[in-house]
């Protein structure tokens, strides 16, 4: 095939799945919350069950108008979602759905996907910096301490399946995993989903963000598309992050009949993990900063340590 | 919703035992408990809600029962009942009788964009001239159409149910009670 076309091809699709799963698993949250609280949720738009309900809401975000703030730093202002979006995108791009099926198969496939979802963070810290607004700013500093001290048992988990494997590329830890990870690597998984919804501050991590004490965190200034953005941004998190877990703890593509099968499994076994997080969301009340630090230093760090630890004695007493 | 108030109580029963985790565990339950039961909600455009027959949803007036007293117009708390009258000669009804007077209704309006429902109005009407409807879809896009004239809340009469049964045992109505006494031997009362 032209080298050219592929390149759009392979592009054009990723953007298709960018923006097809989050609407996805945004409409899973508004109706597996509402039926949690014992409500219905959207019932209207698109006819059946409101299933168009997103698809509404981009329509009514477009319409509105784009308010900046006159004191706010306004190039910083008006670049921070896409800062906080395209990362997710780039992410989304080299995560394998399948030994095929992957946007741009990369070597060092873990360490890109960790160093562009960590760029998301700079758009959260820009918007809240530049909005000239207490509440954004306290948002942002939240966001940033929160998101730097959930980084390192991110890192440090992801490290220790890297280190199971033998290899970076994310395929790679695929076709390593076996059944009996879901055991050995379960602290470092664990360690892992919760450094990933901290990452998301999703509830119960959203501390960030808090509506009831900071109205909307760093996004309080932000209206119409940029706002969608952000919202965007973070449903696209979870579509990565799900994806990312199947592919690092789960075993990706691995299943009966994973040869043709392949891509469902690691849809619905991402699946399971996004309505796993939203399910989290309804259930437990926001962590308090200090305790959010203090799972994040206290009890994450230490355990993921002590995966990797065991990991890295396993790994070179089965090699000898 | 028996089915609903059992289970709090039992979820309530469970907070008092278990550390951290029983405790989250517990909350991951009981979402998905709820998750699995059929909802209680009312689609309320495309299905009317269930309301108690006594309702307070909008204060309907019957006219023929006012006598322009004032006194609901003096006990609302916010001042949203509005009544203008004014006195009628009626010319004696025998010969070389005694004209009498009588106040006539010009205008009775409550304001229900200040009206709190608070039904004192209706409690302190001697002559049973306000009633609670329970109808309550009469929203408005303009604030100034609130204010219901006598007219309109006449209209919201014959939504008003029937007065609940007396208890069994109770006393029987001041009404029977009157037209049971026997009659007054003056002679020839007016008609």
């Amino acid at each position: 095939m032209n080298p050219v076309l592929e390149v759009v091809l392979r592009s054009v699709s990723v953007l298709a799945v960018f923006l097809v799963l989050p609407l996805i698993v945004g409409q899973t949250e508004h109706k597996v919350m509402a039926h949690m609280q014992g409500r219905l949720g959207p019932m209207y738009a698109g006819g059946f069950h409101g299933w168009a309900q997103l698809v509404a809401d981009a329509a009514k975000f477009i319409q509105k108008e784009d308010i900046t703030p006159r004191a706010a730093d306004r190039w910083v202002f008006k670049l921070a979602p896409a800062v906080a979006l395209v990362p997710y995108l780039v992410a989304l791009a080299v995560i394998p759905i399948s030994p095929t099926l992957v946007g741009a198969d990369v070597d060092a496939g873990v360490l890109f996907v960790l160093a562009a979802s960590a760029v998301g963070i700079l758009g959260l810290l820009m918007g809240g910096w530049a909005s000239a607004n207490k509440y954004a700013l306290l948002g942002g500093m939240r966001a940033a301490a929160q998101l730097l001290s959930y980084e390192l048992p991110l890192v440090l988990s992801v490290a220790s399946v890297a280190l199971a494997a033998g290899t970076l590329s994310l395929s790679g830890i695929v076709d390593a995993w076996h059944p009996l990870w879901l055991l050995w690597q379960l602290p470092g998984a664990m360690v892992f989903f919760v450094a990933a919804v901290a990452e998301l501050q999703r509830g119960p991590f959203d501390m960030p963000i808090a509506d009831s004490e900071i109205v909307m965190g760093p996004f309080t200034e932000y209206t119409g598309l940029r706002f969608a953005f952000f919202l965007l941004s973070e449903y696209a998190g979870i579509v990565v992050m799900s994806l990312l877990f199947t592919v690092l703890f789960l075993g990706g593509w691995h299943g009966a009949f994973s040869d043709s099968l392949g891509p469902v499994w690691t849809l619905a076994k991402s699946a399971v993990i996004s309505v796993l997080i939203i399910w989290m969301r309804v259930s437990w009340p926001r962590l308090r900063e200090d305790q959010l630090q203090r799972l994040a230093w206290l009890v994450l760090v230490p355990v993921a340590l002590v995966q990797l630890a065991l990991t890295a004695v396993w790994v070179v007493l089965s090699s000898r | 919703m028996t089915d609903h108030e059992h289970s709090q109580g039992e979820s309530r029963k469970g907070t008092k035992s278990g550390g951290l985790l029983p405790g989250l565990v517990k909350g991951l339950i009981t979402t998905a408990r709820t998750l699995g039961r059929p909802t209680h909600t009312t689609e309320y455009p495309d299905a009317q809600p269930y309301l108690p027959p006594r309702s307070q949803g909008v204060i309907a007036l019957l006219e023929e029962n006012c006598t322009s007293c004032m006194l609901c117009s003096r006990e609302c708390p916010d001042w949203c009942i509005y009544i203008d009258s004014h006195k009628e000669t009626l010319p004696a009804t025998t010969e070389g009788g005694r004209e009498r007077q009588r106040n006539v209704l010009d205008r009775f309006a409550i304001d229900f964009s200040l009206c709190m429902y608070c039904g004192i109005c209706v409690d302190v009407c001697p002559f049973d001239a306000l009633h609670w409807s329970p109808e309550f879809e009469y929203a408005e896009v303009d604030i100034k159409d609130l204010l219901h004239e006598k007219e309109r809340l006449g209209q919201w009469m014959p939504t008003v149910p029937p007065p609940p049964a007396l208890d069994p045992s109770s006393a029987e109505p001041q009404e029977i009670t009157a037209a049971n006494k026997p009659a007054r031997t003056a002679p020839e009362a007016r008609s």
